[in-house]
């Protein structure tokens, strides 16, 4: 929108509150057009409106005309990222492959440098050491009670967990494995999830090889849909249920932390993953 | 909640059970408050030394802080839910904060590899891939940029992620402090996409952050276009470290997972990346083992902030209900209050600014005597969206999904003027 479109919409805004608050149809119309136009105007109604009308139908025809003008402005700030540049950082790989740096990696390379690097925390089947995240097993629970999602049950493909190590693994050590460390640990946690066999070799060549168990396994948003009931006109507001009942106490569960620190009883399932 | 005997330090402002029932029984005499007692010696009729001697001078605070009576008001992380305090969240202590701004220190925090401690220096922004000008911004580079400022809420996706199977933790600051509102200085994502020429294959950004996690995550462009920011300022000043100094992203309505922080990389490409963090993370596991993806927009939530189970009724009589309601798909239009666990329904005063994206701060004020209250909030906004019950929620997700739980809470006003987290049926 141009500045004088703008003020002339803003004025003409502004007049028609002052209209509902007045309630004098007389001092509301004279208003309207000193607002709009400026006190020059003043004492010549008719015109005035004459004019204010033209002014708004060149504006509404004018509007589009002026929208589609407006090009990105380039303010000739930043500087070009050299090839260099972007290699150092583009670390991220897509589920193609895309991304995929060269090199290659061994199941068995791979159990060495999980056993030394990732087996403290992940345990040494993948099992999990206390509640760092646990890699292997779990198929079969998504639609159980206690749902465990490992790379096996529930990654939907190679890249989420390759991207991932390449860029956050070892915890406290990021990026410091190199391309064929990195392809031969993930490998070996393919491994431990029976996705590929003990002499699987995975590199790019061989990426399209590994069919990961849950890739099926998710679907786009569809609250809009699922939940439409949620979209009520009508909320109710009286009598809306019968009297209620208290049916769970935070406080018998117990596990809020005291200030003084964290309380060590066991939790419920659910955290912030 | 147990007693306080294990707390230390005579300052301590927290209400213990003990604490709080002595204060009740005071309370049943009227006049407690007037009555004076040998300590009183900073109430009237006598005058307290601050009114008698010089206090500090201008400068002998540099940076402000708040009073040391106000030492409780902290965040808080629950050490159980996580492994370790690099890769976890505190909370927003909500039940002490009132409008709608967030102070700076006390917006909770979530990392998945601790706080990346930045050299403004050596800040780059870097944006590639699928552009005419692959480009470098250094952040003095981007604050010669023209700004917009915009206050927006970030709510993490798991907030009361822990309340799915029942009531579970005991106050609003650990079932619904993870999320803040402030106002971000930044620069429209397409401002700056524009000076890079987004080439007409672009349809999804990757942005990617600089901590020993890099987090990244997958922008469809269109919401990049939209309303995103790369926001450098929160409530004017510089961003604080734990929120992603120097330059962090800011999606507005959608989850806090997305709001990459110490953000280094945008690139654009022609689909998502389906990266960790929204696979394996932030999908939304059914009751049938198959799981929701990309469920990015926060959907319209509200909580009383106050009475609440870190905030009890200390008096009987008048009452303020205080709360507050937001949604990620626009304004919100109308917050309700029960007092009966959802049986009646009364609308609640709306105070203060209703901007897009932020929340609102609500209030009823009403008289209490002492009878059980079961107190809920519902809101609704301008799509009309009903903020469900947590049955409601249930009947359709099950109990595994971790995130998404915008259910109405309940909180049980007890006689004692104690309050507790509770489920209803």
């Amino acid at each position: 929108m141009s500045r004088w479109g703008r003020d002339f919409w803003l004025s003409t805004a502004s007049n028609s509150a002052h209209s509902r608050a007045s309630g004098n149809p007389e001092t509301v119309r004279r208003s309207a057009c000193v607002v709009a136009l400026g006190p020059r105007f003043r004492g010549d109604e008719r015109l005035g409106k004459r004019i204010a009308l033209s002014l708004a139908l060149l504006f509404v025809l004018a509007a589009p005309v002026l929208a589609e003008s407006a090009k990105p402005h380039n303010y000739g700030i930043g500087t070009r990222a050299t090839a260099e540049q972007i290699a150092g950082w583009d670390i991220d790989v897509r589920p193609d492959g895309v991304g995929a740096p060269p090199g290659h990696g061994s199941v068995k390379d791979g159990e060495a440098i999980y056993l030394e690097r990732c087996a403290a925390c992940h345990g040494e089947f993948g099992e999990s050491a206390g509640r760092w995240p646990q890699l292997a097993q779990g198929k079969g629970t998504l639609a159980s009670n206690d749902p465990v999602k490992t790379v096996g049950s529930y990654f939907p493909y190679l890249s989420s967990v390759f991207d991932y190590i390449r860029r956050a693994m070892p915890f406290g050590d990021a990026q410091s494995l190199t391309n064929d460390e990195l392809y031969a640990v993930t490998a070996y946690v393919l491994n431990l999830n029976d996705i590929v066999d003990d002499k699987f070799v995975l590199s790019k060549e061989t990426w399209d090889k590994v069919k990961m168990p849950n890739a099926n396994g998710f679907y786009d948003d569809d609250r809009e849909t699922a939940e439409k009931a949620f979209w009520n006109p009508n909320p109710c507001m009286s009598d809306c249920r019968a009297p209620v009942k208290i049916t769970g106490h935070a406080a018998v569960i117990d596990v809020t932390p005291e200030e003084a620190g964290a309380n060590d009883k066991p939790p419920r399932k659910g955290g912030v993953e | 909640m147990t007693d306080g005997s294990k707390t230390e330090g005579p300052k301590k402002t927290r209400t213990t059970r003990r604490h709080f029932l002595a204060g009740a029984a005071g309370l049943a005499a009227a006049g407690a408050a007037t009555r004076v007692r040998a300590d009183d010696k900073n109430l009237p009729p006598n005058v307290a030394p601050w009114s008698k001697s010089l206090g500090d001078g201008v400068a002998v605070r540099p940076y402000g802080h708040p009073s040391e009576f106000e030492k409780n008001v902290i965040r808080r992380d629950v050490q159980w839910l996580t492994a370790s305090r690099e890769s976890s969240v505190s909370f927003t202590p909500l039940h002490e904060l009132d409008g709608i701004i967030t102070p700076n220190g006390l917006c909770f925090e979530r990392h998945h590899g601790g706080i990346a401690e930045v050299d403004p220096n050596d800040y780059r922004l870097m944006i590639h891939g699928m552009v005419d000008r692959p480009l470098i911004f250094t952040l003095e580079d981007l604050k010669r940029l023209p700004r917009v400022n915009k206050i927006y809420f970030l709510e993490c996706a798991a907030n009361s992620g822990m309340e799915w199977r029942g009531a579970q933790l005991n106050g609003c600051q650990y079932t619904h402090g993870m999320i803040h509102t402030v106002q971000y200085t930044g620069i429209p994502l397409k401002l700056l996409l524009e000076q890079a020429g987004v080439k007409p294959a672009g349809k999804w950004l990757l942005c990617e952050g600089s901590d020993a996690a890099a987090l990244d995550r997958s922008l469809p462009l269109e919401k990049a276009l939209d309303d995103c920011l790369v926001a450098y300022r929160m409530n004017g000043e510089m961003l604080r470290p734990e929120q992603g100094y120097p330059v962090r992203l800011v999606v507005p309505g959608w989850q806090g997972n997305m709001w990459i922080k110490w953000l280094r990389r945008i690139e654009v490409g022609d689909r998502p990346w389906y990266t960790r963090e929204e696979t394996a993370k932030y999908t939304d596991l059914m009751e049938n083992g198959k799981a929701r993806k990309f469920t990015f927009v926060m959907d319209a939530k509200s909580v009383i902030t106050s009475p609440s189970p870190q905030a009890p009724v200390k008096r009987k009589g008048f009452q303020v209900i205080s709360g507050m309601a937001w949604s990620g798909r626009g304004k919100v239009k109308r917050v309700d209050v029960s007092l009966d666990g959802g049986r009646n329904w009364r609308e609640a005063r709306i105070d203060g600014p209703v901007l897009d994206k932020a929340p609102v701060r609500f209030y009823v004020e009403t008289e209490w005597n002492g009878e059980p209250w079961l107190l809920q909030s519902r809101a609704i906004d301008d799509t009309g969206y009903v903020q469900p019950s947590k049955d409601a929620l249930r009947k359709i997700r099950g109990v595994n999904s971790i995130y998404h739980n915008n259910g109405i809470q309940t909180w049980a006003l007890k006689t004692s003027g104690e309050v507790e987290n509770v489920e209803v049926g």
